[in-house]
């Protein structure tokens, strides 16, 4: 089986700080990746470069059998590659169906073709805010959310998208233990569906449950890369969590 | 209501502003709706780039001038009837819009609008020093009386009234139709969030550029017809502050988000400015602008479209 994702020794710099250091990552379709590092370990650079918000100097990215270097993040969106921030970055001045009809229309409507008529249009939003449990508040607007409805939403918007990859980063942090329950199981819902999926997170209950293999960024590098009881074990990986 | 309904009810509108001014029959009012017209299309302008995307731009004189300069130059070069030259305003404006887009569209906020003030510097020195189309003296254009349309006699300032009346249904009615579109929300994405935007697949580039470009070309419709208008254009007067504060406070007062806004804010400062000039002095201009803003910033943010569905959506819980 070849890989879906295939990052290709990667490197980003920043002035005189190298963020990325040579990367190399394989991600196969299907799979349930954890990626794991300490803060400034370059975890968000990689996305960035993964996603075309920032460009990598040197190495390449190939998705789906096609090098996305030099593509502006919108094209990587196109070819399949979807992804939540961080802190989530809705739209503020709109309702949430509205949110989540923006990938429909410049993504989905681009790649398939007329996406059909507008009474579709509305009922693809309202199945997507029901899949993450927001079919209620589908007229309100993202102020009135509280913050795991907002990690909820993001991920749906992500998902709108339709893509073959997700990289959810750090969507549950600040959240309680019922609430990251409860990202956990939509996650776990979407990969069901066939959606390969990046976990980026600190809390490692969360982690070790959800993942299949885990790989572990410090300063930039990727210092352990496997089965997730083995990774956890690495003397490697302990000393750059808990020092020597 | 679909976008040709709309365009419909609007020219009937404009048929009806028409037959009142007729009714009338007085010149000067050809004259004052001309300039409140003409603020409407420009308002409308700028709302597209500076409302729906949130790029705020300074440099309106500086497009409205090369609408109106592009037509002294054809009335010098190769005389043509002043409908043609809307269309070649627009194209030069459009043109001059993309590329100020291009140029400048990796700036945000304060200094995407210094970049654009710049640009109207930059471009009013190159006309001052451009003899042909009359450099700092300025330019004469002598209108003729009557406009003679198929055994018509049409009184010239009528017709420029008309003319304008035509561009401010289309103005309007483009902005309308954006606003509903896959561009409008693609628009509104940038004005939220860039970033986002692109991750959901927006090419932010290029609906800025489309953006830009469409603004800058009705802004130059708008100043194609001007210097039949005026009579004698310069460039302190084409390229004047007037016209870069007005197309910002326009929309501001009215509200941003909705092609309403432009449209209100226009009539409402516009004629205040037209009495205020009748009856105290032109030099009051600015300064109504200047209180007007000043108060709509501190009591209605969004303009009055804002603070009327600020009292709807209260009306309804």
């Amino acid at each position: 089986m070849t890989a879906l994702l295939h990052v290709d020794n990667i490197s980003k710099r920043f002035g005189g700080f190298v963020a990325l250091d040579g990367i190399a990552l394989e991600v196969e379709p299907g799979e349930r990746l954890g990626l794991i590092g300490p803060n400034g370990s370059g975890k968000s650079t990689l996305v960035n470069c993964i996603c075309g918000t920032l460009q990598n100097e040197t190495g390449s990215v190939l998705f789906d059998g096609h090098v996305m270097d030099g593509l502006a993040a919108h094209e990587r969106t196109h070819r399949g590659v979807a992804r939540s921030f961080q802190l989530p970055r809705p739209f503020h001045s709109m309702t949430l169906a509205d949110n989540l009809r923006i990938p429909l229309l410049y993504t989905v409507h681009a790649r398939s073709g007329p996406l059909r008529s507008t009474g579709d249009l509305d009922a693809r939003c309202h199945e997507l805010l029901d899949m993450f449990g927001l079919a209620k508040k589908s007229k309100q607007m993202p102020r009135d959310l509280t913050q795991v409805e907002m990690r909820k939403l993001e991920l749906a918007r992500a998902m709108a998208a339709e893509p073959k990859l997700l990289i959810a980063d750090e969507s549950m942090a600040g959240l309680s233990y019922s609430e990251i329950e409860d990202i956990l199981a939509l996650l776990v819902r979407l990969n069901e569906r066939g959606i390969t999926i990046i976990l980026i997170e600190h809390i490692m209950s969360a982690v070790m449950s959800f993942s299949q293999r885990l790989a572990v960024l410090v300063s930039g590098k990727k210092i352990a890369d496997g089965k997730p009881e083995d990774v956890v074990r690495d003397p490697e990986v302990v000393r750059a969590y808990l020092g020597q | 209501m679909n976008t040709l309904s709309f365009s419909v009810i609007a020219t009937a509108v404009g048929l009806a502003v028409l037959a009142f001014a007729h009714w009338l029959g007085l010149d000067y009012f050809y004259f004052a709706g001309y300039t409140i017209l003409q603020f409407i299309v420009l308002s409308t302008a700028w709302n597209i780039l500076g409302g729906y995307c949130g790029y705020v731009n300074f440099g309106s004189a500086a497009f409205f001038a090369m609408g109106a300069y592009s037509s002294v130059f054809m009335h010098k070069f190769y005389p043509l009837p002043v409908p043609v030259l809307v269309v070649i305003g627009a194209v030069v404006s459009g043109i001059v819009g993309f590329g100020m887009g291009y140029l400048t569209l990796r700036l945000r906020g304060a200094f995407f609008a210094i970049a654009t003030l710049a640009m109207a510097v930059v471009l009013q020195t190159l006309v001052i020093n451009w003899e042909y189309v009359g450099g700092s003296r300025g330019a004469y254009i002598i209108r003729p009386e009557n406009l003679e349309v198929a055994g018509l006699t049409i009184n010239y300032i009528e017709y420029l009234f008309v003319l304008m009346l035509i561009l401010a249904v289309v103005a309007l009615a483009t902005s309308r139709a954006i606003e509903r579109s896959q561009l409008g929300f693609g628009f509104a994405t940038i004005r939220d969030d860039e970033l986002a935007a692109e991750a959901c697949g927006v090419p932010t580039l290029r609906v800025k550029l489309i953006a830009t470009t469409l603004s800058g070309a009705f802004m130059g419709m708008a100043g194609a017809p001007f210097p039949y208008y005026i009579g004698y254009l310069q460039p302190q007067s084409a390229f004047g502050l007037e016209y870069a504060v007005n197309s910002i406070a326009m929309p501001m007062i009215g509200g941003t988000t909705s092609w309403v806004g432009p449209l209100v804010g226009a009539i409402l400062l516009g004629s205040a400015q037209q009495y205020a000039t009748v009856t105290i002095s032109s030099a009051v201009n600015l300064l109504i602008v200047g209180l007007m803003l000043v108060a709509f910033v501190i009591i209605a943010p969004n303009g009055l479209i804002g603070l009327v569905q600020e009292y709807l959506r209260r009306r309804q819980r």
